[in-house]
């Protein structure tokens, strides 16, 4: 039971969070009208994941869990990175 | 039943249900993770058609929606850390608030997808047939997609209320809310997933 007590997030810490996804979202929105031309993908996916980055760090939790459960994360996105490779090796070479 | 059994508390396993949570979410991330697989072969494929396509969504709907998710994700975490200071009250008002802006961008999504469907273009409509390849399979990865996503919504909206009763009964406390944090973790998961599909869909410039 006692490791269930611990870390109560302030409401301060969430809102800041909050604050952070909802400019980063205006970023993307106002970034994604410029013309970047083939760094536009790549900046919307690099956005889209520091965002992604708060909701597990802060809203998941995960800054606060013990470390087994952060390198657990790691299995799926390598495993998604291998298959995605995978397959454009595949596509681009064929 | 032997009397130890009815005297005992019931056995509860924090760090497992926490675990099992996650492994539940990481399936859950390779399952959409197949569908961005699928998207980003065809839109490597036929760039200009998904950009001809894109065209036809709502950026303005898109943010708003991604914002009100956002929001809620906000609060659905405080109504853990609420709880967690013993203040029940605030946390069913918060869980109530998380699920209201969940209704609200299913809402969106109804005139969104109502929209579309208005302007012929849902799958094998005879407007969207006359499109090019790539435009025709842009709407249908968007149907399955922000579909399956709005499934996992309805689903996450259904576990909340459940949450909400169960606050509201004094079966969830500050001193036991692993089923509260569990919902929440799924919520958050949903919030990830559109995170993702906004740019994907609504920004392709």
């Amino acid at each position: 039971m006692n490791e269930q007590d611990k870390h109560i997030v302030p409401t301060k810490t969430f809102v800041s969070v909050w604050i952070v996804l909802l400019m980063l979202t205006a970023v993307t929105v106002t970034v994604a009208k410029a013309d970047l031309g083939a760094f536009s993908t790549f900046t919307a996916i690099m956005i889209a994941s520091i965002k992604a980055g708060f909701v597990l760090w802060y809203f998941m939790h995960l800054k606060y869990e013990k470390r087994l459960l952060k390198l657990l994360l790691l299995v799926p996105i390598i495993t998604l990175a291998v298959i995605i490779g995978l397959t454009f090796v595949d596509v681009w070479y064929r | 039943m032997n009397d130890i059994a009815q005297t005992a508390s019931p056995h509860k396993d924090y760090a497992g249900s926490k675990l099992g949570m996650w492994l539940f979410l990481f399936t859950e991330i390779l399952l959409f993770g197949g569908l961005f697989l699928v998207y980003s072969v065809y839109r490597s494929m036929y760039p200009q058609d998904f950009h001809a396509a894109a065209a036809g969504l709502s950026v303005v709907l898109g943010t708003v929606n991604t914002v009100i998710l956002l929001t809620s994700s906000l609060t659905m975490a405080l109504s853990i850390s609420a709880l967690r200071r013993g203040n029940s009250r605030r946390s069913v008002l918060l869980q109530s608030a998380t699920i209201v802006l969940g209704l609200v961008f299913l809402v969106n999504k109804y005139f969104e997808w109502s929209g579309h469907i208005h302007e012929g273009l849902y799958p094998n409509a005879p407007e969207l047939l006359t499109r090019s390849h790539g435009e025709i399979l842009f709407y249908g990865l968007y149907y399955v997609m922000t579909g399956l996503h709005g499934i996992h919504v309805v689903v996450g909206l259904v576990l909340i209320g459940i949450m909400l009763t169960l606050t509201m009964r004094q079966r969830i406390t500050g001193a036991d809310y692993v089923k509260l944090e569990n919902a929440g973790l799924y919520w958050h998961l949903v919030d990830l997933i559109w995170i993702y599909l906004f740019p994907l869909f609504y920004l392709i410039t």
